[in-house]
């Protein structure tokens, strides 16, 4: 920031190196008292050139670096590349690995909003324990993850036009086993959460964010809908087998903070029933189509946009191909760094403490805010 | 409170919470599907002669970081199924850029090169040290199926059905061949060529361009 506050507003740098920026994140924030007048943002401390490598390497080779976009949700990063390299070829994709697909999307939702909730507590100042009890959780998931793909958190896991390795029937059972106990877990926390006075105190009615503005800013996901906006693409676009599961869109009503926290605990609920329903419903049968080559693969001249309804939001991959080995453009919609744009109207207004709890429920991921 | 209190005692008597483990001297098993750093697969013991590389560099060029740089042999030497081929004279991977991604695995033709388990690489150099070479690459096949005892079994399967299908190819060729040659029949002198290890003309004729002329006579 380069302008003069005639000695009444104090300039704070927040961050890079902040323990609640969730990464390097840095907020040239303008303090009045405890008061915040004015907030910017900067990023790029993470900038990796993402979009770069991805025009210079094979389709397929692209698959890895979309782990490191937002490491914490690889699966659903690698689903929304799929599927926009799916859409661009014109790929069809066997029933078994849809299933697989929308199971272990869910699964990520499950821990990304978990541990998204045990991060918002810990900025609250709960140090450590709801952070380890949803880690704990977490860690259950990132198993499941191991055992398949080979990795917890860069799974790599998927392909244009199915999935990468069979899971079998050990494998299913341990996830069915996982998710029937989760709602355990979930009581459990709603029960910490819902009736912490700390909780309610310093969540409600701070960075609160009007529908009207939610809608203007392109705000997607959870935030979006603790709005009061019924807008989720698992519903709207109806994309892999979403529309043969039952499941309900939860709605917040004030869009504050508290509305975006318990907004991902009824998330979790709903996602546990998608993946019960997917469990029971998943039949054998191939899991790749066996049409797409591995090697030397080249989509046909056309451009494409595939999105999903990632943990965080709207995640998009938008492909130009030009009929060669590797995309001509390829452009990344991140979630999370479209949330974050408007963090100066949540925040004015507030402490410098709830700046820190209101950027927490916008949740980010630094690997897809900077790419 | 209650709910801290349940979760702390419970970490002392859940059975599943006991997860605890004295790490160098006993671990947890690693899941089959687990990876980290690409290895060279060889058969027999010879790890030199053995290997299943072929040096096609296809890894070279589809690998995202290029990590792998490979120099291909000048001569050839008979791999698995008694073909020349050529050989890598250098194959490195430099691990410090490798990003596990397995997609080296996924493109090899030859079954040649997979992912290794084994964590414990700290070094106490940056530079060499984390520059593997062929040699340090090459792992028997024996080890590969100590590491994925399903997979590999599965690769062994396939590697015996196409060295079959070779063979049956290349013993209709020479029949073939032989029959084009003399009329007389000459089971005798086919078999002998179509032996393992033979890299005779006609044995590696393909049966369609033989067939025309054993068919003329």
């Amino acid at each position: 920031m380069s302008s003069r506050f005639d000695g009444e507003l104090l300039e704070v740098s927040m961050g890079p190196q902040h323990p609640s920026t969730h990464g390097v994140f840095r907020m040239n924030v303008a303090l009045e008292g405890e008061i915040v007048r004015k907030l910017k943002p900067v990023f790029g401390y993470l900038h990796r050139n993402h979009e770069k490598i991805g025009e210079n390497a094979s389709y397929l080779g692209s698959m890895p670096y979309t782990d490191r976009l937002d490491y914490f949700c690889s699966m659903t990063n690698n689903w929304a590349y799929a599927l926009s390299v799916e859409k661009l070829a014109g790929i069809e994709v066997p029933e078994r690995a849809e299933y697989l697909r929308v199971i272990l999307a869910e699964l990520t939702r499950l821990q990304n909003h978990a541990s998204l909730l045990g991060f918002l507590l810990s900025d609250m100042g709960a140090w450590g324990t709801p952070l380890m009890y949803a880690f704990r959780e977490r860690e259950k998931i990132l198993d499941l993850f191991e055992s398949l793909s080979g990795s917890r958190m860069m799974c790599d896991y998927m392909r244009f036009g199915g999935c990468r390795v069979e899971a079998d029937a050990d494998w299913l059972g341990r996830a069915k086993k996982i998710v029937d106990l989760f709602p355990k877990f979930l009581d459990e926390f709603e029960q910490l959460i819902l009736q912490n006075e700390i909780v309610i105190a310093r969540t409600q009615n701070v960075g609160k964010l009007s529908a009207d503005l939610a809608i203007n800013a392109g705000i997607s996901g959870p935030m979006l809908r603790a709005s009061g906006v019924n807008y989720d693409i698992r519903k709207v676009d109806g994309y892999g087998f979403y529309p043969r599961f039952k499941f309900r869109i939860p709605l917040g009503d004030h869009g504050d903070t508290y509305d975006r926290l318990m907004m991902r605990a009824l998330e979790m609920r709903e996602s546990v029933e998608i993946l019960k329903q997917a469990l029971a419903q998943i039949q054998p049968g191939p899991i790749v189509n066996p049409k797409v080559k591995i090697r030397a693969f080249r989509p046909p001249i056309g451009e494409a946009y595939g999105r999903i309804e990632g943990p965080k939001g709207e995640l998009g991959f938008y492909l130009i191909s030009d009929g060669g080995p590797n995309p001509y453009r390829y452009r990344v919609r991140p979630p999370s760094f479209i949330n974050l744009t408007v963090l100066e109207d949540l925040c004015l207004g507030h402490t410098v403490a709830d700046v820190m709890v209101i950027l927490g429920s916008v949740d980010i991921v630094m690997g897809e805010v900077d790419r | 409170m209650a709910v801290t209190l349940r979760n702390f005692a419970g970490s002392y008597f859940e059975k599943d919470r006991l997860i605890t483990v004295q790490y160098p001297e006993e671990r947890n098993p690693l899941p089959e599907n687990y990876r980290n750093f690409p290895i060279l697969i060889y058969d027999t013991d010879d790890a030199e002669a053995g290997l299943r590389c072929v040096a096609c560099k296809i890894c070279e060029k589809e690998c995202p970081p290029q990590c792998i740089y490979i120099i291909k042999s000048d001569d050839k030497k008979p791999d698995y199924m008694g073909k020349p081929q050529f050989y890598p004279k250098v194959f490195d991977i430099d691990i410090s850029v490798c990003m596990s991604c397995q997609i080296c695995v996924e493109v090899c033709p030859f079954e040649a090169i997979k992912m290794d388990k084994d964590f414990e690489l700290s070094k106490r150099e940056r530079f060499d040290a984390l520059l593997f070479r062929k040699e340090e690459l090459s792992k028997s096949n024996e080890y590969y199926h100590r590491i994925h005892p399903v997979e590999a079994a599965a690769v062994d399967a396939n590697l015996a059905e196409a060295a079959a299908a070779a063979e049956a190819k290349k013993k209709a060729a020479a029949a073939a061949a032989a029959a084009a040659a003399k009329p007389t029949p000459a089971t005798s002198n086919a078999t002998t060529t179509s032996a393992p290890g033979s890299t005779s003309a006609p044995a590696k004729a393909p049966p369609e361009s033989s067939s025309p002329t054993a068919s003329k006579q």
